[in-house]
């Protein structure tokens, strides 16, 4: 059967998807048009129910929450595709490099990797805000240093297996460096993995930048985040107790959809893992 | 044995110094000026100059290292600039909100875990198999403190049943202080058990396949008899290893969700030092959080080796 046949059939893989591109139709469509201004306040308007006018109601400074729920698609998206490029490029590349040389080059790679683990993204953050000040891009670079030994122990793990294999003994034997080898063979045969595992990734990334901006730690106001609308609507939960439902909403489907995309990849791409699930 | 644990109490020791000095590197080399920082932007040069001096700040990095170092063997970390009181009293009496937190959020998400799991692998590809992981995937995707948010919505504003934050203490009043922690705790757990729930479930399915499983049940074992005595015990060992890496999404989790419940943990010890630019109070509690995840991990292993007596032997 070919893949998208059966991609077809693999539901949780259409859910995943359908609710993937659901939010990247939201972010693209934020960029050229919204219902209202997201930065528009309009003190008359706080707090109403929804209504044909504001189909689901208004923050405390009259805001549109379809608007801010749209622009907010947009921030998660960008955060998730900058600190998912970040720990991809570098990760892998420090993965396929201790895969390529071996001996102490990748002893240190690991090392290093498993030392990250000791300081989770929130942790990063915390002390970047507290040298730098909190903001958008602080919070990016900390998720994306916190991908990196992700990747790179993945890189790593499945790039050793590549080279164990016949294929890259006759390239070797055919002349071919460490780099070409890892360019034209490797790469390409890992690429699968790195797919699914930037998948996951970018969920993640979106639960950590909502995490740091309900902190006040991501992105900073006039900025629309879900993070934010959730950090706001907590103190209104006696007054407007659905405030603090739509944006949680958005975020757990979009990571749910990035997750069940990642898994069905990964069973789409190699069928033998299919079984466990 | 001896080799084992000496050759993981050295990685131990070299990756706590490691991170004590990442630590240094990212809090007081790079801003420059720790002094100016916590006085802030305005502060007249001689002001900054004279607590610079009062909390030794003006002597080279590595002096201020190895002191820190040092105070820290002696369990002296420092005197904090906007408490005035001694950063380890503040950190210990800020543990007795966060510890208890994280063990109920542990022993509530392992209890989950393995009961949902188990169940899941034993009723394999039925019904409630499908229902436990579907529901599993929606509890991986909500965000901690959105449940929390919700567990308010539902738990304080409308039923009324618990206080929508706050600590009373241990010594005013023990049942309300540890009710008051039930609801962070849950947040907490619901989150972690879905992911190792899932893990559960895998490890007893591929264990469940193995040869001596079905010599257990073809020598008579009835399937409950061999669930308990075998599978699981081998099942163990990816489970703790995810437990141990939870600990680290544990840890983060508490920062935020005792910011959710006005909680006067060690999570908001930092974020109210952040605000008063307490560099020493941030230092010493990111370190010590660093060092929790990194002894956890440092157990986690020793575990393996009791779990699976086979570890140790290849390890050395």
């Amino acid at each position: 059967m070919s893949f998208y046949s059966r991609a077809l059939k693999h539901r949780s893989f259409m859910l995943g998807a359908l609710l993937t591109l659901l939010v990247i139709f939201a972010a693209s469509l934020s960029l050229l048009w919204t219902p209202w201004s997201p930065f528009e306040i309009d003190m008359a308007a706080k707090l109403q129910e929804p209504s044909l006018r504001h189909w689901l109601g208004t923050d405390p400074f009259g805001r549109d929450i379809s608007t801010l729920l749209l622009v907010g698609a947009r921030n998660s998206i960008l955060v998730g595709v900058i600190a998912v490029s970040i720990g991809l490029s570098i990760g892998t590349g420090l993965g396929l490099l201790a895969a390529a040389r071996r001996g102490w080059v990748e002893e240190l790679i690991m090392r290093l990797a498993d030392f990250s683990f000791a300081f989770p993204a929130v942790l990063s953050a915390i002390m970047m805000t507290a040298v730098f000040g909190a903001g958008i891009v602080n919070a990016i670079i900390a998720i994306g240093i916190f991908n990196i030994p992700t990747f790179a122990r993945i890189t790593r793990a499945s790039a050793n297996s590549v080279w164990a294999r016949e294929f890259v003994l006759a390239a070797r034997a055919c002349g071919k460096g460490p780099w070409h080898i890892t360019m034209d063979h490797v790469l390409p045969n890992i690429a699968s993995v790195l797919i699914v595992q930037a998948t996951i990734q970018f969920a993640l990334a979106i639960l950590a930048e909502a995490a740091l901006s309900y902190l006040g730690l991501g992105t900073q106001p006039p900025q629309p985040s879900w993070g934010r609308m959730l950090a706001e609507a907590q103190t209104l939960l006696f007054q407007a107790p659905m405030l603090a439902v739509y944006p949680g909403v958005a975020i757990a489907m979009t990571v749910l959809g990035l997750n069940l995309l990642g898994d069905g990849l990964r069973d789409l791409m190699d069928p033998r893992l299919a079984r466990k699930r | 044995m001896g080799l084992f644990l000496l050759k993981r109490l050295l990685t131990l020791f070299v990756t706590l110094a490691g991170a004590s000095v990442v630590v240094f590197l990212v809090l007081e080399v790079l801003p420059g000026d720790a002094a100016q920082m916590l006085m802030g932007p305005d502060a007249s040069p001689d002001t900054v100059q004279a607590l610079a001096s009062k909390l030794g700040l003006d002597r080279p990095p590595l002096e201020r290292y190895l002191h820190w170092m040092s105070g820290m063997v002696k369990g002296d970390l420092g005197l904090s600039y906007t408490y005035g009181s001694s950063v380890r009293e503040l950190i210990l009496e800020r543990m007795t909100v966060t510890l208890p937190l994280a063990v109920m959020a542990m022993l509530l998400t392992t209890m989950l875990a393995l009961c949902a799991g188990l169940y899941a692998a034993s009723r394999h590809n039925r019904w409630s198999d499908v229902g436990l992981m579907g529901l599993s995937q929606v509890g991986i995707a909500v965000p901690n403190f959105w449940f929390a948010i919700l567990l308010i919505l539902l738990f304080s504003v409308h039923l009324q049943w618990f206080s929508a934050g706050g600590f009373p203490g241990w010594e005013e009043d023990p049942v309300q202080a540890l009710k008051s922690l039930l609801l962070p705790a849950i947040s907490l757990a619901v989150v972690q058990a879905s992911i190792l729930a899932r893990i559960t479930r895998s490890a007893v399915l591929d264990v469940l396949r193995e040869d001596f499983v079905r010599t257990a049940r073809a020598k008579g074992l009835s399937p409950r008899a061999t669930l308990w005595g075998h599978v699981l015990r081998n099942a163990m060992i990816p489970v703790v290893t995810v437990m141990g890496l939870q600990f680290a999404n544990l840890l983060a989790g508490t920062i935020v969700v005792e910011n959710v419940f006005y909680l006067p943990g060690l999570g908001r010890l930092v974020f109210q030092s952040i605000a008063n630019r307490d560099v020493i109070v941030v230092r010493n509690c990111v370190m010590f959080m660093a060092s929790m995840v990194i002894v956890v991990n440092f157990f986690v292993d020793v575990l393996y080796a009791v779990i699976d007596p086979r570890i140790k032997a290849s390890d050395i």
